[in-house]
């Protein structure tokens, strides 16, 4: 093919005339109108809003952590301002910021676009998960700074139950609270799936943006319950002083853990799943041709989303579990990972005879693929039972976690939003500048998190404020990296909002891109469309698009030059 | 002895155990499928975007092959690896998991407590933060807390368990090497969590005897539980010619027993732990509920605890049937198998006249053994 193909850095330097007279981010300026709207993509821009809040804490939190692991003595912080600490930041950066973020922010934005809808389906619901979700945020930050909890986020009893006289059933309500948004994002955004589509979207022609999300929204709606009923028991216990938990109460101390990994495990599928959905939608942008095996995508997110229930007793291995069941759950797991080598295999594939382009969202979605394949990879070292003895709760655990949660969620997130701003504000962020961000944060991201592979090996365990002093150097990299990344993580803060006035004009479609969202002019008026989308092709129709149909055409070429 | 060097950039942990190298051949090689797995998916990734680059003159005419074929591929291989990576984990972990029959084993006594470790070996030696095992010797651990769940690892030994209160877990290690070695709380259990470590000592057989049978004083774990049974009033209940009708415990360990509610249990360990702690949770048939027998929580700690299970386990085993046949009479009058070291009850009889805590001799008030070295917990 040798024409040529337009490509989004084609467009990237275009300055586009002026946005559209009215759209849904000047058709009312007033904060009432904000505060009451119902529009989601309003709802997409508060929750944006919120979520760095709780971002910016928990990271303060995690830099405070760092700057103490410097040096092997505890001499920053006291043990139990640790122990508040690294409860802070998990708390908060899994339910405040990692759950919601794609969900809440690209989800609620994007789903009815992407669709060819005019909203999602409840959207006063949308707009009361946000409140619940505000409420649930202020029960979490009271305790935080009425005096802080410290049982890390896991709240393991009777540690929580009976052990520790801080702020617990404070925040175990702003999570137990937290969980009703998410419920009712999830039952929003499957409804709004199943019945808003526009004419000939059928399920086949979804982009796995929607997939991902519907995936994550089912895993939302049935999982989050657990999450419910354990901090209610925990606050009962709590009160009441019902045995449940404490065995000197003739309770089960483990079957917290039970009920808290049945919620929490699937909960590390919310948090990824939707970025699954970002990467699939920016490489295909990105190399200019349909999405490799898409049907395969698509299904692996569902089946991600269904073992992932039954995957829980890998966090208790080491908690007294039988034998035996430790290898059920250890067998289960290891058959979890090959639907998410499914999809890094097809991402790769999708560039083969691309026409690829880097601009920063395309680095963050390749950034993702690497960090996301060695997360992976680690996560059978702690499936596989022998090695996870040695293994469990030590930083080796924590920087598994983290090149998926950081590595994979957060890269994904900024992808994302590298990849829609244009659409979000109408305008465009520098180019440059952004490129320079993501690499800063890759590097940083890797002189933060990789040293904690070896102190895991080593067997330092995790939240512990200090440490034997030949760990140090290890150590030392660690935090190094962290500065290093927090800058990464301050550049997109800074040109972002500059850009918000002083950006490009961005036009309807400056990546060039498939899909109903950049059809509508951006920022998009406040009900999407115009006229309502007619969807006749496949997501990815791309140039370079090596679809079925083009497959039938190209044999039927074939077969008549040979006859 | 040697003591592990501070190196500038250690890589490895000191394997010391005889589970060590199995476990680290499979770390390893999951390091080396990690890079191959990266090779494969990085290696094709960069010729990819090297090569269809935008403008590059490469050919992009759509293929025509059929995707599905190298999806199964890729879905098929990595199940294939993953499957036998689970076959391996789950081989070495049932090893591990396995107390080997070793008849010289020997059997220490863990408790976790907010946050400190306490040891006692069976021969009545007590240490604090420390143990003291001999070289390519069977060491089975029984551990449990006084409070929260703890965590205790050895990485030199690729060892770790949760301990949990209300409960005994095991582990068990056979030390290969010379030397001392780091012992960890690796369970978040509070605010002194980092300062819940301590070091195992590994001494070759000659120095471990010398250093065990010093220190023993008051005698070995059973000797100890037999001076409770009796100071904390046990054997006015339990014992022969008892006035309270309570069942015998001679030959009880290792038998079902019938509960009021028509169950059976298994009198293990956790289960003469629950009785001395948590008299109405089970109650053998026909003695309640409620249960005559009061409970002990908060008057002695798991360290007490402990050595009445092992008295009572040394209370010898019956067969099903002698077992049955004693408790036939179950007014706790008629036994007759009653062993020697089980003296007679004092003067005592019934919950009223026992001595309370402070008045009595109990081991939380006796001084500590010469052994008992309380080392300093910073690293
Ligand atoms: C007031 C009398 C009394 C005292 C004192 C007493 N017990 Fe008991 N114990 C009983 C009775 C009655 C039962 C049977 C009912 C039950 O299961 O609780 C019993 C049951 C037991 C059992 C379960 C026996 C079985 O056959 O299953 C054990 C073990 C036990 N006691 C140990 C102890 C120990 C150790 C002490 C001292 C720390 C002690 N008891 C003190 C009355 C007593
Ligand atoms: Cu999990
Ligand atoms: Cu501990």
């Amino acid at each position: 093919m040798s024409t040529q193909i337009p490509s989004a850095s084609d467009l990237a330097e275009t300055d586009f005339g002026p946005p559209p007279a009215k759209n849904y981010l000047n058709e009312e300026t007033t904060i009432r109108s904000w505060l009451l709207t119902t529009d989601h993509k309003r709802i997409g821009l508060l929750y944006l809003f919120t979520i760095l809040i709780f971002f910016a804490i928990a990271s303060f939190a995690a830099a405070m952590m760092r700057l103490e692991l410097l040096t092997p003595a505890g001499d920053l912080v006291l043990s139990q301002t640790y122990n508040k600490l690294f409860t802070i930041h998990g708390v908060l950066m899994v339910w405040f910021f990692l759950i919601p973020s794609i969900p809440t922010v690209l989800g609620n934005f994007l789903i009815p676009l992407m669709i060819g809808a005019r909203d999602l389906a409840f959207p006063k619901l949308n707009l009361a998960s946000w409140y619940i979700f505000i409420t649930a945020g202020a029960f979490t930050l009271y305790a935080v700074f009425a005096g802080g909890v410290e049982t890390g986020w896991t709240f393991y009893t009777p540690l929580s139950t009976k052990y520790t006289n801080t702020h617990v059933f404070a925040m175990a309500m702003g999570v137990f609270i937290s969980g009703f948004s998410s419920i009712l994002t999830g039952l929003n955004f499957i409804v709004t799936i199943h019945k808003m589509r526009a004419p000939g979207m059928k399920w086949m022609r979804l982009p796995l943006f929607c997939w991902s999300l519907y995936a994550t929204s089912i895993i939302m709606v049935l999982a989050t319950p657990v999450l419910a009923v354990v901090t209610m028991l925990l606050a009962i216990e709590r009160l009441w002083g019902v045995g449940i938990f404490d065995p000197a109460l003739g309770g089960d101390p483990v079957l917290f853990q039970h009920l808290f990994w049945f919620y929490s495990h699937p909960a590390v599928y919310i948090m990824i799943l939707p970025g699954f959905g970002v990467i699939s939608e920016l490489i295909t942008c990105f190399s200019r041709k349909r999405i490799f095996g898409y049907e395969f995508i698509a299904f692996a997110s569902m089946a991600i989303a269904i073992l992932g229930f039954v995957v829980w007793g890998h966090h208790m291995f080491l908690s007294s579990q039988s034998v035996y069941s430790g290898m059920v759950f250890s067998f289960l797991s290891f058959v979890i990972a090959v639907p998410s080598a499914i999809k890094v295999f097809n991402w790769t594939a999708t560039l083969y005879k691309g026409s690829i382009t880097f601009e920063t969202p395309m680095l963050y979605a390749l950034g993702f693929i690497g960090l996301f394949t060695i997360g992976g990879m680690t996560g059978l070292f702690v499936a596989a039972l022998a090695t996870d003895v040695h293994l469990h709760d030590t930083y080796f655990v924590v920087a598994h976690f983290h090149y998926i949660m950081v590595g994979g969620m957060v890269l994904a997130f900024m992808g994302g939003l590298h990849y829609w701003w244009p659409k979000i504000t109408g305008r465009r962020y520098p180019e440059p500048l952004g490129q320079l961000a993501a690499l800063v944060t890759f590097i940083g991201f890797n002189l933060t998190f990789f040293p904690q592979f070896i102190l895991g090996y080593l067997g330092m365990p995790r939240r512990y404020h200090a440490y034997p002093p030949e760990w140090q150097v290890w150590n030392v990299l660690s935090t190094a990296g962290a500065s290093i990344l927090a800058v990464g993580y301050m550049m997109p803060l800074g040109y972002l909002i500059w850009s918000l006035k002083k950006g490009k004009r961005a036009g309807e479609n400056p990546w060039e891109a498939t899909g109903l969202e950049w059809q509508t002019t951006s920022p998009p008026p406040k009900h999407n469309f115009d006229v309502t989308p007619i969807v006749t092709e496949e997501p990815y129709a791309y140039p370079l698009a090596a679809s079925d149909e083009h497959l039938k055409a190209e044999k039927g070429r074939r077969a008549l030059e040979h006859a | 002895m040697n003591f592990p060097v501070a190196m500038e950039l250690p890589l490895v942990p000191d394997q010391a155990s005889s589970m060590a190298g199995q476990v680290d051949l499979l770390f390893w090689f999951l390091v080396l499928l990690t890079c191959g797995i990266v090779a494969v998916v990085f290696g094709p990734m960069f010729f990819f975007l090297y090569k269809y680059r935008k403008g590059s003159p490469a050919d992009r005419t759509p293929d025509t092959f059929r995707t599905w074929i190298p999806e199964v591929i890729w879905s098929g291989i990595p199940l294939l690896i993953a499957m036998g990576i689970f076959a391996w984990g789950a081989t070495v972990y049932a090893h591990i998991k396995t107390m080997p029959d070793a008849a010289d084993a020997l059997e220490v006594n863990v408790i976790g407590k907010q946050w400190m470790w306490n040891v006692q070996h069976a021969e009545g030696h007590r240490e604090l933060n420390e143990l003291h095992v001999p070289v390519d010797r069977t060491v089975r651990l029984v551990m449990t807390s006084q409070d929260v769940i703890h965590n205790f690892g050895i990485p030199a030994f690729r060892l770790k368990q949760d301990v949990l209160p209300g409960r005994y877990t095991t582990q068990w290690f056979k030390a290969t090497k010379l030397g001392r070695y780091r012992i960890f709380c690796d369970q978040l259990c509070g605010m002194g969590h980092a300062e819940m470590v301590g070091w195992v000592t590994v001494l070759n057989p000659v120095e471990y005897n010398e250093w065990v049978n010093v220190g023993t004083e008051q005698g070995t774990l059973v000797a100890r539980g037999e001076r409770l049974f009796r100071a904390l009033g046990c054997s006015g209940c339990h014992g022969e010619n008892s006035q309270i009708r309570a069942p015998s415990l001679v030959g009880l360990y290792g038998h079902p027993v019938p509960l009021d509610n028509g169950e059976f249990v298994t009198a293990d360990d956790r289960y003469i732990h629950d009785s001395i702690l948590l008299p109405q949770k089970q109650i053998v048939m026909s003695y309640g509920p409620p249960s005559v027998m009061p409970s002990y929580a908060g008057q002695i700690g798991e360290e007490e605890v402990f050595q009445l299970v092992q008295y009572i386990k040394s209370l010898g085993r019956y067969t099903p049937d002698e077992y049955l046949r004693q408790n036939e009479g179950v007014g706790g009058q008629t036994q007759t198998h009653v062993p020697t070291t089980q003296n007679p009850p004092p003067g005592t009889s019934g919950p009223t006249a026992m001595p309370s805590p402070a008045a009595g001799p109990t081991p939380q008030n006796a001084p500590p053994s010469p052994a008992f070295s309380p080392q300093p917990t910073s690293y």
